[in-house]
């Protein structure tokens, strides 16, 4: 394929073109000019890319190696610091938990978004005011909704569980305060405030399945349910798989609406790679041993998202 | 661009069933799931608004009170005093603009680069941009600080701008929108003798306003409700964020529960008339980065 600048302007003039040397010559030239005339273009923004966001990733790799901590220098340790993650308890209560969030946080939010997308799909009134009310809560600061939600939770006087002791429930979950209810407490969090982003991306998704699928489906004598599953999911395919991969890297690098809602606790039930991370380099001033967990962090996410590349081309081959 | 407004047109074919009539108990259920979901999803927001209007005493109620009483505007006097809020806004409104403004010029011209102007190694160049957005910041946050130390970044500003301001999301959403515009278009240009600057400045960036709308948008969000980036790089007072003073003003006033729900009105509150503004530009935004994935 020719440039659209070729298309423009050389292929007229390789018309009268004698010489083929010279024509290819001329063509050697015009690459070379795109090229001078797209990098210039690029590099503004290339250049911030490059020393902010490659740069950091290279020395990651560099000081994961290396005892570097606040009492000296980046030492070249070798695999020490591999060893001692491989020994510390606290990263792997960290790995559980975060296998945690991921293993609930992902179908919830999958399903959720989902389903509200179908339900936006039909034709009711209001549905483009219900549209803004679901986005709202992934465009309104984790700050804020962590103290909301913190209020809610309350176990004494707070109004879940108020409202939990209205319907009959004698003992109703201490939340944030309890080691085994902080978790799910966050999941219904980080699930509330995500669905109305990813029901986004599966409502641009339904626009993409043609109209015609679901009348030949009637036709046919298919019901609802048939319909949803021979036209809707394969229609949905790309976008269900794209929305997998960012809902899988946002749980595993899920830090913040930890952060400010349970600060990883009470005691390490709520700990997360992320945060792990951050207090072992900013609390600690570890910064080798830190960067050792990212790589970690950082191998998982690339390794799951090859996966489920992988996965999904197999499925769409076949 | 009506992309998320067709659901709510009516595509039915004239040789069609009527609709309604025999879907009446599909359809109640349609709007009974609408409302419950509509009220789950506002009702925190509904509480934080009507907490940060109650005495401090009336807060937490059992029963739940659902309207205060007595309304207590002085809340939204008394933030004021027994905090830096405005401060905080100046700052976060800084940074935000700064950051805006960077990013879309910077993404929208890279954009052009990659979308409209074929050079050897683009395509490569292009995924490894992608790839960098499915990489968690959380994995090189640390030897990120490393290096903005030594640049002498952090503890300033810039740390933030530089930070937030050059990101490859950007260039993705701006490149989606850009290879919708024909080329023959820019050819038409080209042979006129215009340069690839001038059809960047002249042509793209006037066609391209609802993608540059839906970026700026999207952008000055982020940087608003950034907590992460202002809690490790802006150690001085002077320079916190709304996120940042907001969370120390809830850890020194910790029973202040009216208060809280104050100031966290006063954070969400740009933020939300910003998004009823252009929501359409939100929602935009988000369609096209999701749909080639």
């Amino acid at each position: 394929m020719l440039t659209p600048y070729a298309r423009g302007i050389e292929t007229t003039r390789e018309l009268d073109m004698t010489s083929l040397p010279l024509a290819r010559r001329r063509r050697g030239r015009q690459v070379l000019r795109n090229t001078a005339i797209g990098w210039s273009f690029l590099l503004p923004n290339f250049a911030g890319f490059v020393v902010l966001t490659l740069v950091p990733v290279a020395l990651l790799f560099y000081y994961a190696f290396t005892s570097w901590n606040v009492f000296g220098g980046a030492e070249w340790t070798g695999l020490e610091n591999v060893r001692q993650m491989l020994h510390d308890a606290s990263f792997r209560t960290a790995l559980r938990n975060t296998l945690y969030y991921t293993v609930f946080h992902i179908p919830l939010t999958l399903v959720a978004a989902l389903a509200l997308a179908l339900l936006l799909n039909q034709r009711l009134r209001g549905v483009a005011f219900f549209r803004t009310v679901a986005f709202f809560p992934y465009i309104t600061s984790i700050v804020a909704l962590a103290q909301v939600w913190n209020m809610l939770f309350s176990p004494g006087y707070g109004p879940i569980n108020a409202f939990l002791r209205g319907v009959g429930v004698a003992n109703p979950p201490g939340w944030t305060t309890s080691a085994d209810w902080s978790m799910p407490s966050v999941i219904i969090v980080g699930t509330w405030r995500e669905m109305g982003y990813y029901m986004l991306l599966f409502l641009a998704g339904l626009q993409t399945i043609p109209a015609q699928l679901y009348e030949a489906a009637k036709v046919d004598g298919a019901n609802s349910w048939q319909r949803f599953r021979a036209v809707t999911l394969p229609g949905l395919r790309p976008t269900t798989f794209f929305v997998v991969v960012m809902l899988t890297i946002g749980s595993f690098k899920v830090f913040d609406v930890i952060l400010v809602m349970t600060n990883g606790g009470p005691g390490q039930s709520t700990l997360v790679l992320s945060q792990y991370i951050y207090q072992k380099g900013f609390v600690e001033n570890q910064f080798g041993y830190a960067s050792t967990i990212s790589i970690a962090l950082f191998l998982i996410c690339f390794v799951v998202t090859v996966v489920q590349f992988l996965i999904n081309r197999r499925g769409s081959d076949s | 661009m009506t992309l998320l407004e067709a659901p709510v047109l009516d595509r039915r074919l004239s040789l069609d069933p009527p609709p309604r009539r025999s879907r009446r108990p599909i359809r109640f259920l349609g709007y009974a799931a609408l409302i419950v979901a509509a009220a789950a999803i506002l009702l925190p927001f509904y509480w934080m608004l009507m907490s940060s209007l109650k005495a401090n005493n009336d807060v937490y109620t059992i029963p739940v009170q659902w309207l205060p009483d007595p309304v207590v505007w002085r809340n939204y006097l008394d933030i004021w005093q027994k905090s830096d809020m405005t401060t905080w806004l100046v700052n976060t409104l800084i940074l935000s603009v700064a950051v805006t403004f960077l990013q879309v010029l910077t993404g929208s011209f890279a954009a052009y680069g990659f979308a409209k102007i074929r050079f050897p190694g683009r395509n490569v160049l292009f995924l490894a941009y992608l790839g960098t957005l499915a990489v968690p910041w959380q994995s090189y946050m640390i030897p990120q600080f490393i290096l903005f130390s030594k640049l002498h970044l952090s503890d300033t500003r810039w740390s933030i701008i530089a930070l937030q301001a050059f990101g490859a999301f950007g260039v993705f959403l701006m490149k989606q929108y850009y290879e919708s515009i024909p080329d023959e278009l820019l050819d038409a240009a080209r042979i006129d003798g215009m340069s690839e600057y001038g059809i960047y400045r002249r042509i793209m960036l006037p066609l391209s306003v609802p993608a540059l709308a839906s970026l700026s948008l999207l952008t000055l969000v982020t940087t608003w409700n950034d907590y992460m980036g202002p809690l490790i790089y802006l150690r001085s007072r002077d320079l916190w964020t709304i996120q940042i003073g907001l969370k120390t003003f809830v850890n020194t006033y910790n029973a202040e529960y009216a208060l809280i729900m104050t100031g966290s009105v006063l954070s969400v509150l740009p933020i939300a008339v910003i998004f009823l503004l252009g929501q359409r530009y939100f929602v935009e935004g988000i369609a096209s980065t999701g749909l080639k994935g």
